[in-house]
């Protein structure tokens, strides 16, 4: 089953929900070449230049979801989980999308330090001084 | 293996935030998404996942229609202490069956609250043996619900046969500096068991 995109998009309604299911949005694909699964708090970032319009010139097998991804990339670093919230799309198809974006170089990724690998303690101390202000 | 100062990856450069994670774990109705709302904004969070019918062969031979998929809701928060400190909240999943879930929200977490209920208290025994399984530093919140009468928490660390050494506390997660305490009391005890852990030497 194929999803033309442009086709979805006369039938979609927002009351509705969304008619195609998400995994057509990756056409089918539930994993990346590139994806070692991308943490859930990896942080999306866009190249400063990135702009939705200039990228769309360039690649047009961008879909609307990747193009949403690098509006909000854009504005600030931002993490997988806040991109599925944000677009409302499961995980899974959130993790292929921006594998898409990454083998393109249209964003890159920061990948989360493991706690064991952090340089001191001083980040430790700095989270709970900033837990105690909030 | 000892690795010099010099030979770690270069501290980042200040644009990019530092990220850590914590978990909200607990029994069914224990309070793991008031806890994360009461200091942030909750998100849902949604995974598809596919499951094959239980007793089904798997090899399954017709195709995508005959596996059954399920998402699974999870909530999550975002607490940005700092322009480039980042700390997020991850409620895990209410049901048994998606456990297997577990790993890739654990994957390198700092640490995790285990929210318990004294009226059901072995709601929680399945989440202290995973985060002890996994060497998770963890705390034990006992969740305040009104009406209930407060417990000693020694005799809750008891009835989980705790380590010494693993801070259990009373906090009503609706309570905002509640909340804020525990989650400072799990960071404290990360931090502990990092410095011991560096004052171990390295085995090779």
């Amino acid at each position: 089953m194929s999803a033309d995109t442009s086709d979805a998009d006369q039938w979609y309604d927002a009351a509705a929900g969304p008619v195609v299911r998400p995994y057509a949005m990756t056409r089918g694909r539930t994993s990346h070449a590139a994806d070692a699964k991308i943490d859930l708090i990896a942080l999306v970032m866009c190249r400063p230049d990135a702009d939705g319009d200039t990228v769309l010139d360039d690649d047009h097998s961008l879909s609307p979801e990747h193009l949403d991804i690098i509006d909000i990339c854009r504005r600030q670093a931002t993490s997988v989980a806040e991109l599925a919230a944000d677009l409302d799309l499961p995980v899974g198809v959130v993790r292929v999308l921006v594998c898409d974006l990454l083998v393109a170089a249209h964003v890159y990724i920061h990948k989360p330090v493991a706690p064991a690998e952090l340089p001191d303690e001083s980040i430790l101390r700095d989270v709970i001084n900033g837990l105690r202000a909030l | 293996m000892a690795i010099a100062r010099s030979d770690r990856r270069p501290v980042p450069p200040a644009a990019e935030p530092v990220a850590l994670k914590l978990l909200v774990a607990g029994g069914f109705g224990v309070g793991k998404t008031t806890l994360v709302g009461t200091v942030s904004e909750i998100r849902p969070l949604r995974t598809e996942e596919t499951l094959s019918e239980l007793g089904r062969p798997v090899d399954d031979i017709h195709g995508v229609e005959a596996k059954r998929t399920t998402t699974v809701a999870m909530d999550f928060g975002r607490i940005t202490l700092r322009e480039d400190l980042v700390l997020y909240l991850f409620g895990t999943p209410g049901q048994d069956r998606f456990w297997f879930l577990w790993d890739e929200l654990a994957q390198g977490a700092l640490g995790a609250v285990v929210l318990a209920d004294t009226r059901r208290l072995a709601d929680c025994f399945a989440a202290v043996d995973y985060f002890e399984r996994r060497g998770i530093p963890f705390a034990v919140a006992v969740n305040c619900f009104d009406g209930v009468q407060l417990h000693d928490p020694e005799s809750v660390r008891d009835a989980l046969d705790l380590d010494p050494g693993v801070p259990v506390v009373l906090c009503d997660a609706r309570e905002r500096d509640s909340a804020k305490d525990v989650l400072i009391t799990v960071v404290e005890h990360a931090a502990r068991v990092a410095a011991e852990l560096r004052r171990t030497p390295a085995r090779t």
